[in-house]
Formats: C-alpha cells, sequence, structure tokens
C-alpha cells in the first residue's frame, strides 16, 4: 500500500512530469489560456493514460516478450486508438467542450507525456495495479501543472507587461518559476 | 533552363527558411519537449539533434515518395507509424554506437516519436510536395532544430558547469550556477533566448508596437 502510494506521489509532484521531466509541453502552453478548459483537458488525459497503461500493462505481458522491437510501434497504435474513442465520447457528450479543445484533442495522440508513461512503465516493471497508480499519479500531475499554469497566466493578462516580453517568453519564464516552486518538494520522502 | 534555374532557387529557399525565418524552436515553437528535456549538455544536445534530423529526413522521405498511395484518412497513424520505424531504427544505431549517451538520453529517443515538429512538417509540407522539396525542407528543418538545441544546449553546460563538451572553461574558481542544468534552468534559458529573437524581430520591423504577431500566434 505504501509502495503504492510512494508511486502516485512521486508521479504527481515530485517528478512532476512536466515541470520536472518537460513532457507535454505542446498543451501546457497550447491549452493553458482558460483554466475550465485545462482543467478538463487534463482530465482527458488522465483518462487516457489510465487506459494506456493498463493496455502497456497487457502488452507487456503478452506480446512484446516475443516481439521487443515493436514496443514504441505497438504503444503509439494503442494511444492513437484510444484518444480517437475520449474524441469520439467528449463530441457525443460535450459539445461544447469539444469545440474548446479545438486541435488539441486529437493532440493528446502526440502528447509525449503519454508514451513516457508506457515506456517508463515498462522499464520498471511495474504491476498492473502499480501501473495504474503511475498512471492516476502521472496525470494528476500534469493536470495540476495544467490549472496551475492556466490560473498564473490569467492573473499575467492582467498585469501591464512590456509588449516584448508578451507571448511565449512570457510563458516560458513563468514556467520557469513554476517548476522551481516544484523542485521544494525533491527529497519530500527521504526521511522515510 | 529558366525553370531550372527557378526550382534550385526555390529548393533553396525551402532549405534555408527552416535555418532562421521559421526556425522550429525558435519561430514556430514547436518539438520544446525533447529540445528542454536534454539540453543539459552541449553533448547530449547533439546526440539528440542528430537523431531527430535522421529521423526527420528519412520520414519526409519517405511521406513524400508515398504521398499519392496514402489514404487521406489514416494519412496521420501512416505518419506516426513510419516515423515510429525510423525512430526504433535510430535507437538501436544509437545503442550499438554511443552506449553512454543513449543511457543518458534514455527514453527521450523513442519520445522522437511524438516530436510535433516531425509530425508537422509530414502533414504540412511532406505530404503535399515532391521529394526533391521534401528534402531540402526537412534538412533545412533538421539543421534549424540542431542549430536550437546546440545553442541551448551549450549556454546552459558554460553557464551550470562552467564546461563546455566536457571540458572546463573557467578554472576552478568558477562557481557553477546549478540551476541552470536542473529544469527550471532550461524554461528561464529558451523564455531569454526567444525574448532576444523578439528583440532582434522588433529592432527589425521597426515598429515598436507591434512584436512581430506571427511569432505570437505561433504560440
Amino acid at each position: 500500500m505504501n509502495d503504492l502510494l510512494w508511486i502516485f506521489v512521486s508521479a504527481m509532484v515530485i517528478n512532476n512530469f512536466t515541470l520536472y521531466y518537460f513532457l507535454g509541453l505542446c498543451p501546457f502552453f497550447g491549452v493553458s489560456g482558460q483554466l475550465k478548459t485545462a482543467f478538463r483537458l487534463g482530465l482527458a488525459t488522465i483518462f487516457v493514460m489510465l487506459i494506456t497503461s493498463l493496455c502497456a500493462s497487457f502488452l507487456n505481458a503478452f506480446v512484446l516478450p516475443h516481439a521487443p522491437y515493436l514496443k514504441l510501434i505497438a504503444f503509439i497504435v494503442v494511444i492513437a486508438s484510444t484518444v480517437q474513442f475520449v474524441e469520439m465520447l467528449i463530441r457525443k457528450l460535450s459539445p461544447t467542450l469539444f469545440r474548446a479543445l479545438g486541435i488539441f484533442l486529437p493532440l493528446i495522440t502526440t502528447n509525449c507525456a503519454i508514451l513516457f508513461l508506457a515506456l517508463t512503465q515498462t522499464s520498471r516493471d511495474y504491476s498492473l495495479v502499480q501501473g495504474v497508480s503511475f498512471a492516476l499519479g502521472a496525470g494528476s500531475g500534469f493536470t495540476l501543472a495544467l490549472v496551475l499554469m492556466a490560473g498564473l497566466r490569467q492573473e499575467a493578462s492582467l498585469a501591464s507587461v512590456p509588449e516584448i516580453v508578451k507571448g511565449t517568453a512570457l510563458n516560458m519564464i513563468i514556467a520557469g518559476l513554476l517548476s522551481l516552486a516544484f523542485m521544494g518538494f525533491a527529497g519530500l520522502f527521504s526521511a522515510v | 533552363m529558366t525553370d531550372h534555374a527557378v526550382d534550385s532557387s526555390r529548393l533553396y529557399d525551402e532549405f534555408v527558411k527552416g535555418i532562421w525565418k521559421e526556425n522550429p524552436v525558435f519561430v514556430q515553437v514547436l518539438g520544446m519537449c525533447p529540445m528542454l528535456a536534454v539540453t543539459n549538455s552541449a553533448v547530449n544536445a547533439l546526440a539528440m539533434g542528430l537523431a531527430t534530423a535522421f529521423v526527420l529526413i528519412g520520414s519526409s522521405v519517405l511521406v513524400s515518395l508515398f504521398r499519392r498511395l496514402i489514404p487521406r484518412q489514416v494519412r496521420i497513424s501512416t505518419y506516426i507509424i513510419i516515423i515510429a520505424t525510423f525512430v526504433t531504427v535510430a535507437d538501436f544505431t544509437l545503442e550499438a554506437v554511443v552506449p553512454t549517451v543513449h543511457r543518458e538520453l534514455g527514453a527521450f529517443i523513442s519520445l522522437i516519436v511524438v516530436n510535433c515538429l516531425i509530425l508537422g512538417r509530414q502533414e504540412a509540407f511532406a505530404s503535399r510536395n515532391p521529394i526533391h522539396v521534401a528534402l531540402a525542407d526537412a534538412v533545412g528543418m533538421a539543421i534549424g532544430f540542431a542549430f536550437a538545441l546546440f545553442c541551448l544546449g551549450a549556454t546552459r553546460e558554460i553557464l551550470g558547469s562552467g564546461s563546455l563538451f566536457g571540458v572546463s572553461l573557467f578554472g576552478e574558481n568558477f562557481e557553477p550556477w546549478v540551476i541552470m542544468v536542473l529544469p527550471p534552468g532550461g524554461f528561464l534559458m529558451l523564455g531569454f533566448i526567444l525574448l532576444f529573437f523578439n528583440w532582434v524581430q522588433q529592432r527589425r520591423t521597426l515598429r515598436p508596437s507591434r512584436v512581430s504577431p506571427a511569432t505570437r500566434e505561433a504560440a
């Protein structure tokens, strides 16, 4: 139990996928303009991660021992089909959200955080349950970073910033400071 | 004869635009994930740049070759599978040739598959242009990307550990600015480089009130 909790917290804050490993930066900068959209994209990503993690466990158990060179291709196909499924689901359930997410919904496929999740899970030999905990942690961490970033950007859009800094440069610097803050979590578990 | 001249000047244009005017990193802000993650030293940055270049050039040529055969509905999946194949080749090659660098780059070699720069070039360019134009574009973009990676990697290594390619530059008295090789340094450094680009662009347009709307659009 402790082990699962450790995996969860470690993936969520200590080694936050976005701010520590630099994964999923495209949606991180692309969708963090609005708080609500950011949160929902985060939820969609958690869902895709969960399914990917489950599928990766099965692939690792049954397919990949026989054909290790297919690892990348197998994972990417799983991810692409899951994303396709989520896309259909969201279009059916909430057309407004579907429009708000726009191009970033299909782009979850190329969110490197998800492929990284599957690869790391494989290289660390996680069991099915550990994998689920890892996926939940990583997804929540991504959502947390996305929501924090969206909040900061909304505040920053009200501030008077020199014209030359506005845009990507400002976002990068905000992300740098956020990442600096998350470094404070390093060593959280060293006492345990 | 004129046809030929026009053709070669177009090739040149497509080649050059990736290096500066449409630099994938500084102007289009694409492919940031691998770029920030592996640029804590110049060697890693260069290895990553070369691996990405190989994948980009290889898949652009292949996609352009098959552009009439790939059905529209499944084109993205087809591109991804072509890219994944090249990445697998690059992965195994690096593992055999430079095992230390391969270990340090870790999963990021595999993550070239989901580099939006590569998929973006296939979708926007290689699938619509004949093979020699696609090749020129891919080589230009690859050089632009590798150049940006190298800039970032070298700056971070010089500031963060006081060395370049592992060779110490400043002697013993230099106090390394450790934050620069840690994750936050990547974001901050790229922010500063983009700032510099904005500044250059602003001076060029000579209109202080409008900083290159294209840059902001791409963000």
